[in-house]
């Protein structure tokens, strides 16, 4: 008697529906053996995040401050992994676009909202969006492995936004506290709805719409599935991979950068060297929680701006901020597993049946 | 630059390039039998916690050492349950065994920040041959880890291309369904591999954390793992290249450390880039000029065998 693995005729709607939740699910289970184990109370420290994400306005509008930048980075690799581009270099696009950004709102501290604003905005897109071709040509022309060179281009933005804030750009107000000065009342993104929600979220609710609309809708899109799915099929039926790979990492890092722009601008306010707890790296795994589809990455990626906000809240009652993180990993590893059992199912083969088979 | 500074450079480089190393010859051996892990960073923090945590506590780093290998072996099992037995994508799997390898480590050794270790890898002067002229001082005044990497890589050249298991393995990373035809364990195979893969990871991490720079930070790795993916690409899958760039990239390491100690005036954060562009640059380089079949991967990297 043995187990063998089969592949599944089809998957049902309503698993491909659940399938998420029940990945969300087990990794609470998991990440509560791990809390359990440590000495902690996994439903105390689950309500603890829970209230403190969700219990109150304050919390529900941080929810969604750390929702937005997440949301940019998601869309920008959602799109590029469905060309089966792997783009792990959010992060890196988004410090590089905010670094843009503030390039622009440093030096016109004069000028008023309407033109510092889209000037920082197209800044940050263009940050994030050369960032993200350094590796998107070479990628596209000579094969070079993108995974690699788009994380390698994190720790150099990380360590260029460090140059600057303890460089060229330290504020001498700043008490000698890595901070850049200031940017002027116009260079800042205006909040909404008298929260710290900003303006930022727009651009993330264009953003899906737009690459929704893309996707479904125009021959693009409709490449740009068919690429992803077969390339060899793509290129026998005169698609221009390289040109499209160039223009997916492209739009991809323009929107980390954006998500930058806006960071610096509605939340920092100056440069700083912390800002981002990682939205990049959460962005990865909100894209494949979301299964690539773009509304499904705004609903997510509220759910992980949650998890992120409960995180602080948690670490009151003595959960250290890695257990976040490795609770968005068991995530991604649940996501894989019940995603791989919706296409499989175990069966237990009888001797008989085994030896019939041979 | 003087030439007793020189040989000290390259002392450095290969203390530098050794966890590199040794997380450089785990993935190439799990890249050879065909499955591509991206979980290499991951595995070596987990190796690092691991190897520091049991060394504190036991005060013995054989311990350690050993905790190290099981914790990385560990997480290779997770892997390859989930690439060979799940065939989910190799892709997505890697990168959720780096967060979580993150997270775990940041977990586990929140307690041992800023702890000392009451034992260390020190270096052992192998009689004779350290006092051979520059290559002495150069090779032979490292601790025994680093002459483990000495004998770890022929036997690894000579396992690949001169045994049996050594040629199953590589077939195995060709074509599966060859393999299988002939008879030989596809499944089996790749298990091992991945697995030893995460053990020697877990070793390169544990040289970071109990000799190269004995103590426990978060993420301290500092994207080690991923430049030993990127050192199988420019090491074309064969264990000797992946020591020479190991010792490259050590170099590199080195001597961007050594610019900051002495105070050239260059920013600290353009010299802490030096690697990262190094590698980028690298990667670019050979990429574009190997040729097709020099350069090849495994046919069947990153493909889930299914047996039809």
């Amino acid at each position: 008697m043995r187990l063998a693995v089969e592949k599944r005729e089809t998957t049902s709607q309503a698993f491909r529906f659940f399938s998420p939740f029940a990945a969300v699910l087990l990794s609470l289970l998991f990440g509560a053996a791990f809390l359990w184990a440590s000495g902690l109370n996994p439903l105390k420290v689950y309500s603890t995040m829970w209230w403190g994400a969700f219990g109150d306005a304050y919390g529900v509008s941080e929810t969604f401050v750390t929702a937005i930048p997440i949301m940019l980075c998601a869309l920008g690799i959602a799109l590029a992994a469905k060309m089966l581009l792997w783009n792990v270099g959010a992060e890196g696009q988004f410090h590089m676009g905010a670094f843009a950004a503030a390039s622009v709102a440093l030096s016109m501290p004069k000028a008023p909202a309407w033109q510092v604003l889209p000037l920082m905005a197209m800044a940050g897109m263009a940050g994030g969006a050369i960032w993200a071709l350094i590796p998107g040509i070479p990628r596209a022309y000579l094969g070079v492995n993108e995974i690699i060179t788009t994380l390698m281009l994190n720790y150099v933005a990380i360590y260029w936004v460090e140059y600057l804030v303890h460089g060229p750009w330290r504020d001498p107000g700043s008490l000698n506290f890595p901070l850049s000065a200031p940017f002027s009342d116009a260079a800042r993104l205006p909040a909404l709805f008298g929260s710290r929600v900003h303006a930022g979220i727009l651009f993330a609710l264009v953003a899906a719409a737009a690459i929704f609309v893309v996707l479904s809708r125009t021959k693009w899109g409709y490449e740009i599935t068919v690429i992803g799915e077969n390339p060899k099929a793509a290129r026998y039926a005169g698609m221009n991979i390289e040109r499209n790979v160039v223009l997916v990492m492209c739009l991809a890092g323009a929107l980390a950068g954006l998500a930058g722009m806006a960071e610096v601008s509605a939340i920092a306010g100056r440069m700083t060297r912390q800002l981002s707890p990682g939205y990049g790296y959460s962005a990865i795994i909100v894209a494949w929680l979301a299964k690539l589809n773009p509304w499904a990455v705004v609903i997510v990626s509220v759910l992980f701006g949650g998890l992120l906000v409960g995180g602080y809240s948690a670490q009151f009652i003595g959960v250290s901020a890695a257990s976040v993180n490795m609770l968005q990993g068991l995530m991604l590893f649940f996501v894989l597993a019940v995603e791989a059992a919706g296409r499989y199912r175990v069966r237990v083969v009888r001797q008989a049946e085994a030896e019939a088979e041979e | 630059m003087s030439g007793g500074m020189l040989i000290s450079i390259l002392a450095a480089a290969v203390s530098s390039g050794t966890p590199v190393l040794f997380a450089a010859l785990g993935e190439l051996v799990c890249e050879r039998a065909g499955v591509l892990n991206l979980g290499v960073e991951g595995m070596m923090l987990v190796g690092a916690v691991s190897g520091f945590l049991a060394t504190v506590r036991t005060g013995n780093i054989w311990v350690g050492v050993m905790a190290a290998v099981a914790a990385g072996g560990l997480m290779g099992l997770i892997h390859a349950f989930m690439s060979i037995s799940l065939r989910v994508n190799q892709v997505v799997s890697g990168l959720a065994l780096t967060l979580f390898g993150t997270g775990v480590s940041g977990f586990l050794g929140k307690s041992v920040i800023g702890v000392p270790l009451p034992a260390q890898f020190r270096a052992v002067a192998i009689p004779g041959l350290s006092s051979i002229p520059v290559l002495g001082p150069i090779l032979f005044r490292h601790d025994l880890m680093v002459y483990l990497t000495f004998i770890l890589v022929p036997a690894l050249w000579y396992l690949l291309y001169r045994t049996r298991p050594g040629l199953h393995l590589r077939a195995v990373g060709e074509s599966p369904q060859t393999a299988d035809a002939l008879g030989v364990n596809v499944f089996a195979i790749r298990y091992v591999s991945v697995i030893a893969g995460g053990m020697l990871a877990g070793l390169g991490g544990a040289y970071l954390s109990m000799a190269y720079a004995p103590s426990w930070i978060e993420s301290m790795t500092a994207g080690r793992g991923w430049i030993a993916v990127a050192l199988v690409i420019f090491a074309v899958w064969d264990p000797v290249r992946a020591m020479i760039g190991s010792y490259l990239f050590g170099g590199v390491d080195a001597l961007g450390f050594r610019i900051q100690v002495m105070g050239s005036g260059v920013s600290s954060f353009f010299l802490k880039m030096l690697p990262y562009v190094f590698t980028i640059a690298v990667l670019i380089i050979v990429t574009a000029t190997a040729s097709k079949r020099s350069s090849r991967a495994p046919e069947a990297l990153g493909l889930p065998y299914e047996r039809e």
